[in-house]
Order: structure tokens, then C-alpha cells, then sequence
């Protein structure tokens, strides 16, 4: 038998298995050519990721050498590509020459996808796929920075091996968390906190917008909020496209690849695909795992064999040395699904696993993958996991095991973390006293002071008995915020300060929430305390808000909105009043109502038409009333020594800049606030979250009024002479109420919870705090004083309006 | 199945949803993580509530009215709440969201 003649385009990790089946089981049946564009024959590319960190040499990753070709007569024409085909003459042309053909194999890959920023081609701007793109990165040395676009696979092991060899690495990624496609957010979150251990700068959501250069050569990476972010060579990893130039020229089909047939065949009977380049029943590839099951089938056909390809699920890790992730399986589709979550905070591991009917279908991991290939076998069989269901996150070892320990979090936190932020005690303060015999809170309260002052932390304190003393400590059980959690609304917020927590993701897993995401009662509270806490760092998820609070606007019975312009202080004039009259007959506002909160509401206004109502408004400059909020609500006044007889100051003026100092600030709860010009109390200043009463000698400040469910009397937290101070003090207090209160109590409950002395303390006497009280609070508002109505006229109106609409025409 | 392509998967806040109007009534797409979405009837058997507006987390939304719970998988109300919202089927190609036009009374385009 004569041998056929095979040429093989690339010599990539997949064809380099094709040629080993068939030189394996039929070394007479083909004469092969292989061409390569790359200077070299077949090696573990996927090992370029150890060479880059200095773990391997080019020399250990080759898996085929000269010998191995000489042996089985493969010729070999490697820096050479081909250039074109010729199928009616089934002819390939090289570079340098013509190779006629029997049967043909394409096995080129895949191009990086460069985003063509402008920029992208300057010198310096690379990929990250070959050998020669690993180099350029070895070259780098302590003295280089690099920035990294892509955070998913490939851009982290080029930051890691990189930052290995001493570069100053920054990743920038456009998706919240990395590796999106893989990990979930838990994941991602822990991924990044151990990179950033690495050394390695990690910036999420970040848009880049142009290339900087200069003689040619990259300088810098400028992103569009205007960061610039200097580098001396810029790595982009954000996708690979199939390599399809060349067959598409050839007249085969392609879409998004190769089309092939579960024999790996194309649409020309002659010519086969295999590798990154092909297109299977719609799908891609870019692991190696299903392209060794492609090449298998391929040489089984090449050799007149039946055999079919079958994509399986697939499983994933990250090449980087103490990152240690794991995901398998899927994630996206499919019905009646169930969670499994499990946290160890202490030891950084977090499990997931995703539950189908009876069987396991998705797992990700990180932390202790010990377990990975378990699930992965428990994905691929299908096998009914029902009898361990229980017991399944455990892993083989501890069937039958094990639960997660609700003080995990609290044993977690090093001895420097501080618990009680009244008096600046650490944990090992506590854990140091409760050992020399403080065994109940009161003696740890006379020892440390711990707890002794607003009593927040007193959860923290008794957790910390526990887990010193175990069970001859009997816990007082804490109301829990939800059933995601065992941690008290005070709990979390004392770690979210203690342990600088600034996502979600962040306590989620730090505090060992058994949920993936959490709870519609949780995530509004941590998102609250996230923001107050870390104003700066923390981003606000409309995600994590009750909808009045993400669309700006109070949802009625009907699901239409109303919404509330605010007037300062009450007050009002002819322009504005004409602009809401308008409104109210342009967007046919059923009623227009005067709210007890001196203004006016425009109730039943459809979703779709609010951001044109408020760009309507914006115009007359009426902004947001924030109705809505959990935040400031209104300033009510009387009329004040502008008008009446009576008055002793300037009420009317003190609310106009109270409101315009407070408003837009998140509060645990909604806050109201009274100005009233004497003590006849006309704006009902006592029955306010925080009220003052002008008297001739100056102000006389209340906190801790109600007149909703409960109705109270405010109690004086003191009196000031002049303006300013009661200004300042009004904004201390409101900010002291936000950096300590539970989610959902009003002034009044947390005053019940830590005592007016205590506020008192804090607020009135010791003035250094007022002071910083007042900069923190100042500081958070250059990020939430603003509109929130012009911002979404402008930027998000499209999301008020259907994503489609699939109703037919009235024409049809 | 007549698959219709109605969105990109970016339209669609990661656990949050946008309404789709259709000749079965309102539905609402969730989007619930990256890559995963669900469709279910936009109305709460409750009161009506628009459950477009709710708070995503997991496989649940919770109605914005009166904080009754619905897994998007069964369209079952949880705990001691009794009810159910219809469900459709929805996939994503890519980042294209689709959703089976035979079931949200589309007549196919063929
Ligand atoms: C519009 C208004 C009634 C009116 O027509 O006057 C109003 C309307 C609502 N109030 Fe109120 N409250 C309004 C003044 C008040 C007042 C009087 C005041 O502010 O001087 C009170 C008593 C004072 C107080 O807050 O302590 C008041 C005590 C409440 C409460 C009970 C709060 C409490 O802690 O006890 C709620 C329920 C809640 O917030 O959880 C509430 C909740 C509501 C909500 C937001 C119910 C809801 O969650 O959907 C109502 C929205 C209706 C809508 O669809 O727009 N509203 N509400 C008033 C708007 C004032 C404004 O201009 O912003
Ligand atoms: C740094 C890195 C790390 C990776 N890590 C992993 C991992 O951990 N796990 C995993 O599963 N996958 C990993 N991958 C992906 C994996 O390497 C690819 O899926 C695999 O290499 C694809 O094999 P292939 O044979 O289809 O293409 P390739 O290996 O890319 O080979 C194609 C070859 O064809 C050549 N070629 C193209 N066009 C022509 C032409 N016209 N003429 C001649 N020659 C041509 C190219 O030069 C190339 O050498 C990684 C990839 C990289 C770059
Ligand atoms: S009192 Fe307030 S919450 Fe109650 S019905 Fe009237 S507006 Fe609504
Ligand atoms: S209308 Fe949905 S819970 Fe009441």
C-alpha cells in the first residue's frame, strides 16, 4: 500500500496528539508534513505559565524534539506558514514552496484578540500566546512595571509569573470580579485578596480608554475615569478568536471556526480541523482537555475507524503557586437548582457546589481544592448524590461529618483586630484578660473596659468567650441580621471595621455567610454599612437596594412611582411651582398631593416616563426630595424672624442649610429633621429625629423624637449659642448615628440602645471627636452629595424602559 | 422551540431584571450571576407587585411589595406563603439573551 500523503497546518497541542495516535497505532499509513508560522515544533504551551515564573525551562516543555521527528519521518517545515490552498489541485503553498496532498488537517489555533484601543499597536504591546511573547516578558526585571489588560486565565498567570520575577504587576479587569467566567464572586474575591499578597495591584470595573506612547514605544495605560497607569510593556489577555483566515480564503465553511462534524471533518471531505480553531456544534474551545478527545477521533478517522466527538464537562485551575482555585461544571441554565455553600474564614477556603435534581452539576472552590477531582467525578458520572446530600461539601473524608462553626469568623480575627471602637480594645486584650480569670462579661467589661461604653460590641465580646473558654461559657443568643448569618446586625458591623472588610464578596466569606450572595434583608443592611464605613473604596450596589432606593422613587400599590421634588426648608417660589404643574400635565400625574413634609408629590408616574419627569425638573432646579430613602427625608420649618412675631432666630435659614448640608447622606434609617423659631414648636421640632427650638440665647438641640409607630417626645442633647456649633453638632450626631446604629433603627432606637450619655460624650463634650465626626462625615458626602436624579436622566434612562417588547403591532 | 433574541446579557444587572412585554403579559428577565438568566411572570399572585423591581439573590427574587419569596427555577413562593408564578424558558447564546417564542405566544418569524 502506498503511503497518503498528510499535511498537518500548525503544530499545536492538538495536532501534536493527532500525530502521536498515528504514529502509534499505524506508522505506514501516512507521509507527514508539518508546517508551523512559530519557529519551533510542539510543546506544552500551556506550560509557557511555569517557564514565565522561573519554575521550568523552554527546554522541559517541549513535547516533541528533531529526534522524534526523524524517527517518524515527520518533515518538518517549521518557521514557515502557509500561505494558501489550493483544493482543487489538493495543494497547500508554504512560504517557501508547494506540498501536494491527500488528506489535510488544520490545526492553527487561535489569534489573541487585541482590543483596538488607540495605541494597540505600539512597540511594547503584546499578546500572550507563544514563546516569543513569554520572552519578552522574562526580560522584564525588578526595575519594569507592566500593566495587564484581562483578568481572567491567561492575563493572571502573565501578572503572576511576572510578579514572581520581581515586576510590578497591575492587572486591570472590566468585570467586577476576576475570572468571571469561571469563579463567582466569593471566589474572585479570594483569588484577589491572595494576588494582592503576591504583590500584585488588581483593579476591577476599570474601562481603559487609550494606549499612551512615546517614540513609538508604550508608556502608559490611561483609563477612561483618567487613571494613568504607567507601564514599560502592557500585556493584553482579554480572548482569543479562532484562527480562520486561512480556511475561509480556502472556501470552507466557517463561522465563528472551522466547521466540523463529530469526525472532526469540514465541509471538504479531504480536510479536517482540529485544536482551537474549530467550530462544534456551535461550540468553541479553549482548554486542552476536549482538544485531546478531538485529536483522538481525528487520527481514529484519519485511520478509517468510527469514532465520534462528544464535548464533556470541563474543569479549570490557575497555574499560579498558592492560588489555589477550582470550577467544574456548569453554572448558566438549567432548572430547579440548589446551592450548597460552605465558608472556613479562618483558613480562607470557600466551597460551592450546585445541585441539579439528585445530581451535582457545578463546583467551585477555593482555598482547599483537596476535593476538586471528587466533584469533578461526581459531575461527569451524573451519579445520584441524594444520600449525602447532607454531608456532600465535606468531601470523601468526612461522610458523615463535620458541620461549620458559627464562631468561625470571630476565631478567625487576628489579636490586633479591635472589637470594642469605643475605647480601642483588641482582641487580644479580651482573649488575654478572659484567660487571667475574666470569665463573664462583667469582668471583662471592669478589666478591659470592653463593651462598657455604647455596648455595640458586647455579641463580639461574649462570641470571644466562647470560643476561649468553649462550653463552660454559656451564650446569650443574639438575634442574627438573616438566616444567611449567625453574627448580630452589631456583630457584622464591628467586623466589617475591625477587619476592613470593602465588598460584599469580603464579608460574605469572611464572616461565613451560608448563602451565596445573601438575602434580601441582609444585602440592603451590609450594603449600607459598606458604604458608611468605607466611602471612598466601597462602590454602592443598586443591586443590594429595595427598589424605591434604586429607582429613586416611591413604588406605589400599582407599581407606578410618586415622586417628591425637594423644596429647602419648605420653601418655595413661582418658577417651581409652574414647573411642577407642568410636569404634572405633561406625564398626566393622576395626584398631586402637599405631603406632611411641607412639599408636594406627584403620585402614579409610570417607570419609563421618571427619568423624563426629573430631566424635566432638573430644569427648573428641583432635585431629588429623596421620599425613598434611607437617608435624609425633609427639614421642616416655621417661618421664623423673617415673619412672625414671635420668632427668636433664623429658622427658616438654619433648615435651608441643614438640608442642603445633609441631604443626599445615607442614614441607617430614614432621618427627619424640625427647625422651629421658639418654643411654640410651629415645624413640630420635638417629635423629630433630630429638632432644634431657637431660644434668644441660642439653640436648643433634641435628638430621639418618633411620630410614626411609636410616638416620643426628642430629649435635649444640649444647647449652643450660635449657628455654627449647632450645625456642627447636628452633623456629628447624624454621623455618629451612621457609623454605629443597626440597619433599620431610627435615631430614637439606637439612643435606647447606647444611651443619650453616651452620645453625649461622644458628640458635645469631647470636641475632638465632633471635629473628626464632622470630616468623616464631609469626606462621604464629596461622593453622595448630588442628584441622583440628573445622574439617572442622564446616564441610565434606558433602564426604565422595557428590555423588548414583544406585543404585535397594532398594524399586524 | 422558537428561540428570539431579546437583549444583550449586559442589559441586565448582575441580580437585577428588566421587563418584557409580550401578548402573555408582562414578564420579567432575571439576570441572577455573569451568565445566568431566568424569565418569570412579572406579576406577584399577592397584590400584583411588580416583581421586575425585587431584590435577585440566589435563585430567588423577593416582591418589593410585601417581601414574598419565588424561586425563578420552579416559579414556587417559598416558605409559608403559597403560590406560583409562571416560568419561561430563557437561555443565553453568548452574551445574546434568548427567550422560547411559542411560549410567551410569539408566532414564530418563519
Ligand atoms: C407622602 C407621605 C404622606 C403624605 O402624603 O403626607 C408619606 C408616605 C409614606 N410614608 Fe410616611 N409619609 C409622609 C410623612 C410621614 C410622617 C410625617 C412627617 O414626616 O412629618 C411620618 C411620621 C414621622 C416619623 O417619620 O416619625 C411618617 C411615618 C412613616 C412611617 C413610620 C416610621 C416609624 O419609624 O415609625 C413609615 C414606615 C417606615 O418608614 O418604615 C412611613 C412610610 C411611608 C411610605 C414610604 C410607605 C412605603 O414604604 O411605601 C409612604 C409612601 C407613599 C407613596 O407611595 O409615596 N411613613 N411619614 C409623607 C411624605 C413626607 C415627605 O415629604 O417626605
Ligand atoms: C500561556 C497559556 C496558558 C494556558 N494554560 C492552559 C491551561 O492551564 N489549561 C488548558 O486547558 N489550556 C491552557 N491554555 C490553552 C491551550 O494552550 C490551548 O487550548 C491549546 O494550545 C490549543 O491548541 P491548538 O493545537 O488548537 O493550537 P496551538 O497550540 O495554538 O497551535 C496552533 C499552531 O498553529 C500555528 N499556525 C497558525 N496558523 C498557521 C499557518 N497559517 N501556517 C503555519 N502554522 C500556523 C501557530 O503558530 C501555532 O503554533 C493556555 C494557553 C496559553 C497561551
Ligand atoms: S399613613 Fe403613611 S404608610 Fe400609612 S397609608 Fe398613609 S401614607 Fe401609607
Ligand atoms: S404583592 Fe408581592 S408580596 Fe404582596
Amino acid at each position: 500500500m502506498t503511503k497518503q500523503k498528510l499535511v498537518i497546518i500548525g503544530a499545536g497541542m492538538a495536532s501534536g496528539r493527532v500525530i502521536e495516535h498515528l504514529v502509534e497505532t499505524a506508522p505506514e499509513a501516512y507521509d507527514i508534513t508539518l508546517f508551523n508560522a512559530e519557529p519551533r515544533g510542539n510543546y506544552n504551551r500551556i506550560m509557557l505559565s511555569p517557564v514565565l515564573s522561573g519554575e521550568k525551562t523552554y527546554e522541559e516543555i517541549v513535547t516533541h524534539n528533531g529526534a522524534f521527528y526523524a524517527e517518524h519521518n515527520v518533515t518538518c517545515r517549521f518557521g514557515e506558514r502557509v500561505v494558501k490552498i489550493d483544493r482543487d489541485l489538493k495543494v497547500v503553498e508554504g512560504e517557501n514552496g508547494h506540498v501536494p496532498y491527500d488528506k489535510l488537517i488544520f490545526g492553527t489555533g487561535s489569534d489573541p484578540f487585541m482590543i483596538p484601543l488607540p495605541g494597540h499597536d505600539l512597540d511594547g504591546v503584546i499578546a500572550y500566546r507563544d514563546l516569543e511573547d513569554t520572552e519578552r516578558m522574562m526580560a522584564l526585571g525588578p526595575d519594569n512595571t507592566c500593566v495587564v489588560i484581562g483578568g481572567g486565565l491567561l492575563g493572571l498567570e502573565a501578572a503572576a509569573g511576572m510578579a514572581a520575577r520581581g515586576v510590578d504587576v497591575t492587572v486591570v479587569h472590566i468585570m467586577g470580579h476576576l475570572m468571571e467566567r469561571q469563579l463567582d464572586e466569593a471566589a474572585g474575591y479570594l483569588l484577589k485578596k491572595s494576588l494582592e499578597g503576591k504583590g500584585i495591584k488588581i483593579k476591577l470595573q476599570a474601562n481603559s480608554k487609550e494606549i499612551l506612547g512615546e517614540d513609538g514605544k508604550v508608556k502608559a495605560l490611561l483609563l477612561d475615569d483618567g487613571t494613568e497607569l504607567p507601564c514599560d510593556l502592557l500585556v493584553m489577555a482579554v480572548g482569543i478568536r479562532p484562527s480562520v483566515a486561512l480556511a475561509k480564503e480556502a472556501g470552507l465553511a466557517v463561522g465563528r471556526g472551522i466547521h466540523v462534524d463529530d469526525q472532526m471533518m469540514t465541509s471538504d471531505e479531504n480536510v479536517f480541523a482540529v485544536g482551537e480553531c474549530v467550530e462544534h456544534d456551535g461550540a468553541l474551545f479553549g482548554l486542552v482537555a476536549p482538544l485531546y478527545d478531538q485529536a483522538k477521533v481525528l487520527a481514529q478517522t484519519l485511520l478509517g475507524e468510527s469514532a465520534a466527538f462528544t464535548p464533556k464537562v470541563l474543569s479549570t485551575k490557575l497555574k499560579v503557586t498558592g492560588c489555589d482555585l477550582f470550577s467544574a461544571g456548569d453554572f448558566a441554565d438549567g432548572e430547579g437548582r440548589e446551592d450548597i455553600v460552605f465558608r472556613d474564614p479562618s483558613r480562607g477556603v470557600y466551597k460551592r457546589l450546585v445541585i441539579e435534581g439528585e445530581k451535582l452539576i457545578g463546583a467551585v472552590m477555593y482555598g482547599d481544592t483537596a476535593d476538586g477531582n471528587w466533584f469533578f467525578d461526581k459531575i461527569k458520572s451524573g451519579e445520584s448524590i441524594e444520600e449525602m446530600r447532607e454531608t456532600l461539601i465535606f468531601g470523601p473524608a468526612y461522610q458523615g461529618g463535620a458541620t461549620v462553626d458559627p464562631l468561625s469568623a470571630v476565631a478567625a480575627l487576628p489579636r490586633d483586630a479591635e472589637i470594642c471602637g469605643c475605647n480601642g480594645i483588641c482582641k487580644g486584650t479580651i482573649v488575654d484578660a478572659i484567660a487571667g480569670g475574666a470569665t463573664d462579661l462583667g469582668a471583662v467589661r471592669t478589666t478591659t473596659k470592653a463593651s462598657g461604653s455604647c455596648g455595640t460590641c458586647t455579641g463580639l465580646v461574649e462570641q470571644l468567650l466562647q470560643v476561649t473558654l468553649g462550653d463552660t461559657f454559656q451564650m446569650p443568643t443574639a438575634q442574627p441580621v438573616c438566616g444567611c448569618t449567625d453574627l448580630s446586625h452589631e456583630d457584622v458591623r464591628r467586623l466589617i471595621k475591625s477587619q476592613e472588610l470593602k465588598s460584599q464578596p469580603a464579608v460574605w466569606q469572611e464572616l461565613g455567610w451560608t448563602t451565596p450572595n445573601g438575602c434580601h434583608v441582609c444585602r440592603p443592611a451590609v450594603n449600607f454599612y459598606l458604604l458608611a464605613d468605607w466611602p471612598l473604596e466601597y462602590q454602592d450596589d443598586p443591586q443590594s437596594r429595595f427598589v424605591n432606593e434604586r429607582k429613586h422613587a416611591n413604588i406605589q400599590k400599582d407599581g407606578t412611582f410618586s415622586v417628591v421634588p425637594r423644596m429647602w426648608g419648605g420653601i418655595t417660589n413661582p418658577n417651581e411651582l409652574r414647573a411642577i404643574a407642568d410636569a404634572a400635565d405633561k406625564y398626566n400625574v393622576p395626584t398631586v398631593k402637599v405631603t406632611g413634609g411641607q412639599r408636594i408629590d406627584l403620585l402614579g408616574v409610570k417607570s419609563e416616563d421618571l427619568p423624563h419627569i426629573w430631566a424635566d425638573l432638573n430644569k427648573a432646579g428641583l432635585v431629588s426630595g429623596h421620599a425613598y430613602s434611607k437617608g435624609l427625608r425633609t427639614v421642616k420649618t416655621c417661618v421664623g424672624t423673617d415673619h412672625c412675631r414671635f420668632g427668636t432666630q433664623d429658622s427658616t435659614g438654619l433648615g435651608i442649610k441643614l438640608e442642603k448640608i445633609l441631604w443626599g447622606s445615607w442614614t441607617p434609617h430614614k432621618v427627619k429633621l424640625g427647625v422651629s423659631g421658639c418654643p411654640r414648636n410651629c415645624a413640630e421640632a420635638t417629635c423629630k429625629d433630630i429638632g432644634v427650638i431657637c431660644v434668644d440665647s441660642g439653640y436648643q438641640i433634641g435628638i430621639a423624637g418618633a411620630a410614626g409607630m411609636d410616638v416620643k417626645e426628642t430629649e435635649l442633647l444640649c444647647q449652643v449659642p450660635t449657628e455654627d456649633e449647632c450645625i456642627d453638632v447636628i452633623v456629628a450626631v447624624t454621623q455618629a448615628y451612621r457609623e454605629n446604629a443597626k440597619y433599620l433603627d431610627r435615631i430614637y432606637k439606637w439612643v435606647g440602645k447606647v444611651g443619650l450619655d453616651w452620645v453625649k460624650e461622644t458628640v458635645v463634650e469631647d470636641i475632638e471627636n465632633r471635629r473628626a465626626l464632622v470630616e468623616r462625615f464631609e469626606l462621604s458626602q464629596s461622593v453622595y452629595r448630588k442628584d441622583p436624579w440628573a445622574e439617572h436622566a442622564r446616564e441610565k434612562a434606558p433602564s426604565y424602559a422595557p428590555l423588548a417588547d414583544l406585543t404585535p403591532l397594532a398594524a399586524e | 422551540m422558537n428561540w428570539i433574541d431579546i437583549g444583550h446579557i449586559e442589559d441586565v444587572p448582575v441580580r437585577g431584571a428588566r421587563l418584557l412585554k409580550t401578548p402573555v403579559g408582562c414578564i420579567a428577565v432575571f439576570r441572577t450571576a455573569e451568565a445566568e438568566v431566568f424569565a418569570a411572570s412579572n406579576t406577584c399572585p399577592h397584590k400584583h407587585g411588580p416583581l421586575v423591581e425585587g431584590i435577585v439573590h440566589g435563585q430567588k427574587v423577593t416582591c418589593p411589595l410585601h417581601n414574598w419569596v419565588f424561586d425563578l427555577n420552579t416559579g414556587e413562593a417559598q416558605g409559608a406563603d403559597d403560590g406560583r408564578i409562571d416560568t419561561y424558558p430563557v437561555r443565553l447564546d453568548g452574551d445574546r439573551i434568548l427567550i422560547d417564542g411559542n411560549a410567551v405566544g410569539q408566532r414564530s418569524a418563519a
